[in-house]
Formats: C-alpha cells, sequence, structure tokens
C-alpha cells in the first residue's frame, strides 16, 4: 500500500478543516509541540484543551480570570521524560503550570506573576526560561525546572503586551502598548537596543486615552525577521476605528522592512501573526468581521486573504506547517489546512 | 423700575457670569426674570452653606466595572472584586483606594434610566427628568446655585471644569431659572477669562478709575436709583471680589506633594481645582473626566480612566472630610448611563441604561449605605428600581430641602423634582 503524498503547502488553497467549539469567547490559541492538541485560552476563566483528530475536549479550571497568554515547555530534559508542561497566563496575573497530557490535568505549580494582567508568555529554545509580562511594566524570568524567579527587567513605561525569545536564545524582546520593543540580553538581564513599532500605538485625543499596542509577536525560524501586529490609523479609539498592521523588522539592523496591511480595506485590529519556514507572512484580524491574510515579507500588501466566520483574536502555525489555529470570538477554535 | 433697594432681594444683583463674559447689557435685561424666590425657600437655603460636587464620567462609565462587579460570570469581564472599608461591600479592582473610602460613600446599584442615548441621558441625569417638547428643566447645578447660592458670592454658583472644549457660559443649563444660574465651563481648569488685571493697566490708574467711576455712580444715584443702576454697581463689586478670589483657581498655590497626591494628570489637577473651589465657597463645582465611551476594548480603556480616577477622587473625599467640609458637600459620581453587560466581539461595552449605578457621598448621606440590586448577571434590576426622578429626590433631599416643593412661575408652580418620584431614603442619613 502507497500512500498518497502530501499536497503542497499553497497559503492561496487554505480552507476550512475542523471546528472545535466551546461555550466561551475564547482569546488566544496554540498546538502544542507535539502537534496533537490545540489548546485555548477563554473569558469563562477556562483553559480548554482539544485533541486535534478525536476532538475530544477537556476543560482546565484554576485560574480566576479570563487567559490569553499560552506557552510550551518541553522540558529542559524531554530525552530523560520531563514532563511536558503548559504554562498559561490570566488576568489577575497568575501563571499556571499544567501538564501537556493526561486525561484531567491540573495545575502542578502557580506562579505569582504580575500585578494585573499577564499579557503574554515565552519559553526560551532551550527550555529553561519562562519569560512573561504584564501590566506592572515588568518582563519576567522564570526558572521552568524550580518555578523561582530568576529576574525582573524593568524600563518600559507602560502595559508590557508581549514577548518572545529570538530562536538563538540570547536575547528576549519585550514590545508595549506604546509600540517600544526592546531588545534585552537574557544573560546580563539589560536592555540593549530598542526597536520603534509606534506606528502602532496612538494617543486618542478625542476620547483622552492610549490605544493600541503589539498584540502579537513572532520570530521567523531562522532569526532574521521580527513582526508584531496591531491596529493603526485610528481615528477612533473607543470605536475601534482603525487598520490593522504587521510591522516586520529587519531584527539585526533593527530597521522596518515591511508595513504589512490588507489589500482589501478592513477596519480592526491584527490579532495574530506566524512567519512560515517558507518564508510568507500568515496574520488574523478581527473588528469588522474576521480576515486570515498571506503576505510575502517583500511585498506590503497580501497575497492571499480569506474571509473568516467570526472575529478571529490569536493565531498559530503547527508544527506539522500545514495547519493554522484560530481562536474566535464565537467560542470556536478553528483550524485550517494550507493547501 | 424703581428699586426698593431694603429689600435685598436676589433680583438686584447682576449675573457675574455676565459681566465675565462682557455682557453686562444682557445680564441687566434678565434682571426681571427671577419671580421664583419665596421668602420660605431663602430662609431654608441660609440655614447652612452646603456645596455640591459632581463628578461626571462622561461616555457612560461601566457599573460592572466599578460599583457594581459581577466576577466570574459570563457579563463579569476579566476583572475581580474587592473588599472595601464596609464589610459585605465589594467593588471592582479598578478601585483600591476608592475602596478605601467605601464608609464615605453610599452606592445605588437598582438604576434604570431607559435611555441610552448619550444626551438624552444625560439630560436626565442633570435634570432628573426626561426631555419634553414643551418644557426645559434646569441642571441640578442651577438648581443648587439658585437654592443654595448666596448673592454675595462672587463665584459663579455652577461651575464645570471640563478637560476641553471653550469656556463661557452654558445658558440653556439653567432652563427657566435663568442665564444667572446657568454653568460656567472652565475649560482645562482655566480661570474664567480677565480675572488678571491687564498688564497695561497700573494698579494704582486702576484704583483711580474705580473711584472715578464710584464718585460718578453717586452723583448719579442721588437723582436717578433704580434697580438696574443698583445691579449695575453690584456686578462691578462682584467682579472686583472674584478677581480677589483668583488664585482659588491656581493650583500652583499648593504645595507640589499637594499636587502630587492628587496626581499631575488632568482628573488629578481639576479635583484639587474642585476642592480649592468648593473651599473657597463655591455653590456647585461639575468635574468632567472624560471618557468611558468603551464599545471597543472595554477593559483596557478602563484601567486607563479609572486608573486615572481613584486616587484623585478618594484624596478628594478624604481632604473634604479632613477639613470637615464633607458633611456640607453632597458628592455625586454620575454618568449618562452605564454598559452593557453583554461583552461585544471587540472586548467591548455598548450603551446600558436598564440596570446600573452611581455613588453618592458626604451631606446627608449615610456612608456604607446600599440600595437596589441588580441579578447574577447584572441584566436587570432585581430589587429596588429607581430612576433619574429618584436620584433628584435624594440630592434635594440630602441637601436639607423638601424635594416636594415647587419653584413658581408667575404664580404657576413648578415642582422642583419629578412628583412621580421620591427620594432613596436608604441612602440617607
Amino acid at each position: 500500500m502507497t500512500t498518497a503524498p502530501t499536497p503542497k503547502i499553497d497559503p492561496a488553497k487554505t480552507h476550512l478543516l475542523k471546528e472545535y467549539k466551546h461555550d466561551s469567547p475564547l482569546l488566544g490559541c496554540r498546538f502544542d509541540p507535539s502537534g496533537q492538541f490545540v489548546f485555548a485560552g477563554a473569558q469563562d476563566n477556562n483553559v480548554v484543551r482539544w485533541h486535534l483528530d478525536s476532538g475530544k475536549k477537556v476543560v482546565l479550571t484554576g485560574h480566576k480570570s479570563w487567559i490569553r497568554a499560552l506557552a510550551f515547555a518541553a522540558g529542559p530534559h524531554a530525552e530523560r521524560g520531563d514532563q511536558k508542561l503548559l504554562f498559561s497566563g490570566d488576568y489577575v496575573g497568575r501563571i499556571l503550570a499544567w501538564p501537556v497530557d493526561g486525561d484531567q490535568p491540573r495545575p502542578i505549580r502557580i506562579l505569582e506573576g504580575h500585578r494585573g494582567w499577564v499579557r503574554a508568555l515565552a519559553v526560551s529554545p532551550d527550555g529553561a526560561l519562562l519569560a512573561s509580562c504584564g501590566n506592572d511594566h515588568l518582563v519576567k524570568l522564570w526558572s521552568i525546572p524550580g518555578g523561582e524567579l530568576i529576574r525582573e527587567l524593568a524600563g518600559h513605561a507602560c502595559h508590557v503586551y508581549n514577548v518572545a525569545f529570538h530562536p538563538d536564545g540570547k536575547r528576549l524582546i519585550s514590545a508595549d502598548l506604546k509600540g517600544i520593543v526592546k531588545v534585552w540580553d537574557v544573560a546580563k538581564g539589560e536592555a540593549e537596543r530598542e526597536l520603534d513599532a509606534k506606528i502602532l500605538y496612538k494617543y486618542d485625543p478625542s476620547f483622552r486615552a492610549d490605544h493600541g499596542g503589539v498584540r502579537s509577536m513572532t520570530f521567523s525560524a531562522d532569526g532574521s525577521l521580527l513582526a508584531c501586529a496591531g491596529i493603526t490609523n485610528v481615528s477612533n479609539a473607543f470605536a475601534g476605528v482603525g487598520n490593522p498592521l504587521i510591522v516586520l523588522f529587519d531584527y539585526k539592523s533593527g530597521k522596518v522592512k515591511q508595513q504589512l496591511r490588507p489589500k482589501t480595506p478592513f477596519q480592526g485590529t491584527a490579532w495574530g501573526v506566524v512567519i512560515h519556514p517558507e518564508g510568507f507572512i500568515a496574520g488574523v484580524g478581527g473588528g469588522n468581521g474576521g480576515m486570515l491574510w498571506f503576505w510575502k515579507a517583500d511585498n506590503a500588501q497580501d497575497f492571499f486573504n480569506l474571509r473568516l466566520p467570526n472575529n478571529a483574536r490569536d493565531l498559530d502555525l503547527h508544527p506539522d506547517g500545514r495547519r493554522l489555529a484560530m481562536a474566535f470570538f464565537d467560542g470556536a477554535v478553528r483550524t485550517y489546512d494550507m493547501g | 423700575m424703581w428699586c426698593t433697594y431694603a429689600c435685598g432681594s436676589s433680583e438686584h444683583t447682576i449675573s457675574r457670569r455676565g459681566f465675565l463674559a462682557g455682557a453686562v447689557g444682557g445680564a441687566l435685561s434678565s434682571l426681571t426674570l427671577d419671580p421664583f424666590t419665596r421668602p420660605a425657600f431663602t430662609h431654608e437655603l441660609n440655614k447652612q452653606q452646603k456645596r455640591v460636587l459632581m463628578i461626571w464620567l462622561h461616555g457612560g462609565v461601566s457599573q460592572l466595572e466599578t460599583w457594581d462587579p459581577k466576577p466570574g460570570t459570563k457579563t463579569g469581564g476579566p476583572f475581580q472584586a474587592i473588599p472595601t472599608s464596609v464589610p459585605g461591600i465589594h467593588i471592582c479592582e479598578l478601585l483600591p483606594c476608592t475602596a478605601n473610602i467605601m464608609h464615605h460613600l453610599a452606592l445605588v446599584r437598582g438604576l434604570n434610566t431607559a435611555e441610552d442615548d448619550h444626551s438624552k441621558g444625560a439630560y436626565i441625569m442633570h435634570t432628573g427628568r426626561r426631555q419634553e417638547p414643551a418644557m426645559k428643566w434646569p441642571h441640578l447645578g442651577s438648581v443648587c446655585a439658585k437654592l443654595l447660592g448666596s448673592t454675595d458670592n462672587p463665584l459663579p454658583g455652577y461651575i464645570h471644569i471640563t478637560p476641553r472644549g471653550n469656556g463661557g457660559v452654558n445658558s440653556e443649563d439653567a432652563a427657566f431659572l435663568g442665564p444667572r444660574f446657568a454653568s460656567v465651563s472652565l475649560s482645562d481648569g482655566h480661570a474664567p477669562a480677565n480675572l488678571d488685571r491687564p498688564a497695561a493697566l497700573t494698579e494704582v490708574a486702576d484704583q483711580q478709575r474705580h473711584e472715578f467711576r464710584v464718585h460718578a455712580n453717586q452723583r448719579f444715584l442721588r437723582s436717578r436709583r433704580t434697580a438696574q443702576t443698583e445691579a449695575y454697581t453690584n456686578s462691578y463689586d462682584q467682579a472686583a471680589q472674584l478677581m480677589r478670589k483668583r488664585d482659588l483657581f491656581d493650583i500652583n498655590k499648593e504645595p507640589p506633594c499637594v499636587v502630587d497626591r492628587y496626581g499631575r494628570h488632568d482628573f488629578g489637577r481639576h479635583c484639587l481645582m474642585a476642592r480649592r473651589l468648593l473651599e473657597g465657597g463655591a455653590t456647585f463645582v461639575k468635574v468632567m473626566h472624560t471618557n468611558y465611551d468603551t464599545h471597543h476594548e472595554n477593559f483596557d480603556f478602563h484601567i486607563e480612566q479609572l486608573g486615572e480616577f481613584d486616587r484623585p477622587f478618594a484624596t478628594l473625599i478624604d481632604d473634604l472630610h479632613d477639613r470637615g467640609l464633607l458633611s456640607s458637600t453632597l458628592v455625586l459620581v454620575v454618568s449618562e448611563f452605564g454598559r452593557t453587560p453583554n461583552i461585544n466581539r471587540n472586548y467591548g461595552r455598548d450603551h446600558w441604561s436598564r440596570a446600573w449605578s452611581i455613588a453618592l457621598a458626604g451631606c446627608g448621606i449615610k456612608g456604607g449605605s446600599v440600595s437596589g440590586k441588580t441579578n447574577a448577571e447584572g441584566t436587570a434590576v432585581a430589587d429596588r428600581q429607581v430612576n433619574g426622578g429618584h436620584l433628584f429626590h435624594t440630592y434635594l433631599s440630602a441637601l436639607g430641602f423638601n424635594s416636594k416643593k415647587n419653584f413658581y412661575i408667575e404664580q404657576r408652580p413648578i415642582p422642583i423634582a419629578d412628583p412621580k418620584a421620591a427620594p432613596i431614603k436608604e441612602v440617607l442619613a
């Protein structure tokens, strides 16, 4: 018996694969590194796990507020059978660690992470460090084996919205509400330089409020590109009148390589971005409905887009490189196949 | 009209606002528009100097992120409820400083104003009535300027500190009470225009001009004394008094540590100015904090806006209390409406007037009390439903007035507050 060849990845053929439904709006989603499950954080204070093939749903209870931040650690010594962990951060500032597998995971560790919301989490490439950021203007580094706080990185002057490790593991990037992107030396705990994503921020003088921020952030696999997603051209902060934008940086120079925008006008925020190993960039947005866009790094306008059934709030790429997961306001995680 | 100038009635004083606006003529023309004062009222008003502070959270603050949190429910949002200085009363975690002064506050959690339009909701919350085609009702500020203000107070009776817009007089606020009781807006907390002596005019020259004017006036009055001439003279005297009080509008007269306690952002500065004005004899001060119209990203915006509101507000209440002013100052924290329990697809909450809350403090208010209750998800009033009319009665009762009384327009009685409503006794001391 021969196995049919896997179709080539082609974003222009992206189509809905499967829908996994929860009864509360979702905020964030991630595939686990093994690719068996997709996890989502919900507005009912639960983390939800679905088995991708069977669709079996397990609700992980333990948080006391909404959850958007999700990250996985294979364990620093996975070869010796270290437990695979999910870290989830909530809006009361706590970070919970869960076993990824098991019929009904329970939290095995609780970190008092931040004063105010935990906005994002990231695990270092070697699986030894967890980075968190939040509304207390801080970035924190935690030991994954022991759960100890190793370092507090202070320097942001407003809510810190995102963190990401560079693939070399030596640098950590953090980005805030006002579009300030800091590059930290992990070993020294010092900020080395800043990148400018202020185009994703506006102080709205009519409403007297700050709006925007880096809502999603990711590196390319080789670490040469950094993508920051959010909203720009805001004309009415309180009605969300603005346009999605992904700022693509050349990481080494720190210069903006491209501003990726929807070809067709769309009102809303880019809530999720991934950079595919083949070099294209995928982003999702929500506001006036939901949209999925694909760009190439050398072109500001998308080469393909797809109307989504609802407002998309997060995006992740499966380890197989073919599937995308999106978290939606209507309580669904939907997976899409790019081919 | 010849003057019986021993009567001392307020008809014989000109609008200080009209003077400041350079509209002495207009003010003179309003002198006959004030037939409502009755001796019984005048006596009632003068019993005690009372003041009102209205904090206006513009755009419609969320009751779920302030006074009536529902954590852990579908509608509750991400924030927690925190305990307060009053056992059993919890408010949203975004108000930690306010939680510490809850023993001074009363909450009305059963408010249903049934009006989701900004301007119509604002009208209800300022007048205690719904808009009517044939009748314009005066703002609470104008009513208080009328009932509580004294004729020899050089400060405008209804001062509105706004973070933006143009300063000046808002004549419509006073409706049938007349423009003398209209609000005067201080844009970004700037003092009324022309309080300072022009730089080109020396103090000596100013004094000489004043003496010449007095001399000419006296000669004129010996043969032609009228209400108008009396008012004209008074207007100058009041303006001169107001000029002498101009420091009340200048928060730089406060020690820097006090400014820091309130915060150096707009709302902090404006709260401090409100304290200075109330302490200096102002009758009604409204401070606007903007904006809460959070159809999009309700939670991020409430973190920011209430983060600005919380500390200055609690500091202001503490200061009023420490200075012995809180017991004679009625404090209201109000909006045009609340926000929907439903959280929309853009993390927003929309306009919602069916079940929301306000806070009160100070004069005549029972600190630590709560009236009304909403259901588990905050979608309806479950107990003790009240509307804007009830609030208006409550304000007047808290200030010591019989809210069932009338104004009189040409002998026709006009109920000060909506006769279909009554005070909320649970929150009255």
